[in-house]
């Protein structure tokens, strides 16, 4: 099967790809930010970010489990285990 | 629009590979190794993908809808998952490297002799 | 090696990487062209077959249990780890939780973050335990409610203080709780085995009703399971670390 399908809940193809492409663009971007901020709290944030824009990639790649995964684990879990890490070598360092 | 995921996929393991090797902070080093893992859950997502299609759940549309791959998105589930408790272990070993060396600097504790 | 010549060197072999990477991805068939048979023939028969209506879900414990047998015990491996790797160093000592609180100098938390977390808690609970437990319906599964099982005790935590966390998930409970979830799951493969079955195989009884909360046999037990280990695992990480920044100190001299 390698022609497009069609179901009762297709949007029209053009419409479906301009969101598809938008969110990719956003991730690539997010990707990048994640990458290239050196502060470590605010890579943390970038890293949030980043966690939920992924998220919406899931969901709009048709993928709601996937989404949910990566909601609770790059919006929380990531986050706090990152802070706490950060939080316990700084006070080492003084 | 055919590859364009493709390419975002090359983009971002290629930057997450330059902030693995061009960083300094141990912290920072493991931020682009999830950047890196979540290239990995774009490419199987975009593997699986069927133009038109909906997800798989059949609870309230017929069971002849035509869906997308539910194989891919059953391994990337269960990978965020882990992943993240990998990374957890990763953290508590840079801790514990803080502690006994005092830096967490990858070039320099390289040259560091337990 | 200076930096910039690591940079420069980089660049050089990044780009040649990324140009083969680049190369082999764009030899796939295309974005939405999936055209392997093994999905199709899955979503074809998946319902009718486990009685499931969560495809995904089924093809996480029912087709590729074993897979996920493995991954849930990377995710047991690394909550111990974590458990082992941050144990107490020689020459650091443990604050009991009680005196912590006395010359802690941070700015109390915010009320807007505590109210919020407090009236988060509740409904993530709950969505986290349906999750676990509907696997077969809609998108939920075993993995997905424990996460969120497990950020409905940061909630908590978040709300409070670092004891009532602590009150709310003993490390023993919770290791408790966690050794059951992963030993569960590979318990229910061995019965499978016990009755002259392979292993994991679906042997409960499916039900008639597609997604009907007693239907599709033993993936709903497996999800089950799969989510309090997973939460377990999450609460455990998350206490350790918390412990860490919290309560040990260097032995000052």
């Amino acid at each position: 099967m390698i022609a497009a399908v069609s179901t009762p809940f297709t949007v029209p193809a053009g419409l479906m790809d301009a969101l598809q492409i938008t969110v990719l663009v956003l991730v690539a971007v997010g990707a990048t930010a994640v990458v290239l901020i050196r502060a470590h709290v605010r890579q943390v944030l970038a890293l949030s970010v980043y966690g939920v824009l992924l998220a919406v990639l899931f969901l709009v790649f048709q993928a709601p489990d996937v989404t949910l995964s990566e909601l609770a684990v790059g919006a929380v879990i990531l986050p706090i285990v990152f802070l706490l890490t950060l939080a316990k070598i700084r006070k080492r360092e003084e | 629009m055919q590859y364009f995921p493709f390419v975002v996929v090359a983009w971002i393991l290629g930057v997450g590979l330059y902030g693995i090797v061009t960083s300094r902070h141990l912290v920072h080093l493991i931020m682009c190794l999830i950047v890196v893992q979540s290239s990995t859950y774009v490419l199987l997502l975009g593997v699986g993908y069927v133009t038109g299609a909906v997800a798989p759940y059949f609870y309230d549309i017929g069971v002849h809808t035509p869906a997308v791959d539910p194989v891919v998105q059953a391994l990337a589930l269960t990978d965020v998952v882990v992943e993240a408790a990998v990374t957890a272990l990763l953290l508590a070993f840079a801790v514990q490297a803080h502690k006994r060396f005092g830096t967490l600097d990858p070039q320099e504790l390289v040259s560091l002799k337990g | 090696m200076t930096p910039s010549l690591r940079r420069w060197v980089f660049l050089a072999a990044a780009a040649g990487f990324v140009a083969f990477y680049l190369w082999g991805l764009l030899g796939l068939p295309g974005f939405g062209k999936y055209p392997g048979p093994y999905g199709f023939v899955l979503n074809r028969i998946a319902v009718s077959q486990t009685k499931a209506t969560g495809v995904v879900s089924a093809v996480n414990f029912d087709y590729r249990g074993f897979d996920t047998l493995g991954e849930e015990f990377i995710l047991l491996t690394a909550a111990a780890g974590v458990s082992i790797v941050l144990r107490r160093l020689r020459g650091e000592r443990e604050r009991s939780a009680v005196d912590e609180a006395v010359d802690r100098d941070v700015p109390a938390t915010s009320s807007a973050v505590r109210m919020l977390a407090l009236l988060f808690t509740g409904p993530v609970v709950v969505v986290g335990w349906w999750l676990a437990s509907h696997a077969q319906t809609s998108p939920s599964g075993g993995f997905q409610g424990g996460v969120f099982l497990a950020t409905a005790f940061i909630l908590v935590y978040l709300s409070g203080e670092f004891l009532v966390f602590k009150r709310f998930s003993p490390v023993d409970l919770t290791d408790v709780v966690e050794a059951v979830g992963a030993g569960g799951f590979a318990a229910i493969g061995v019965s499978a085995v016990a009755m002259g079955l392979p292993y994991l195989y679906n042997f409960l009884p499916l039900g008639t009703t597609p997604g009907a909360v007693s239907s599709s046999g033993t993936i709903v037990l497996i999800s089950f399971f799969v989510g309090l280990e997973v939460a377990a695992a999450f609460i455990l990480i998350v206490g350790e670390l918390l412990e860490q920044t919290l309560l040990i100190r260097r032995r000052s001299g």
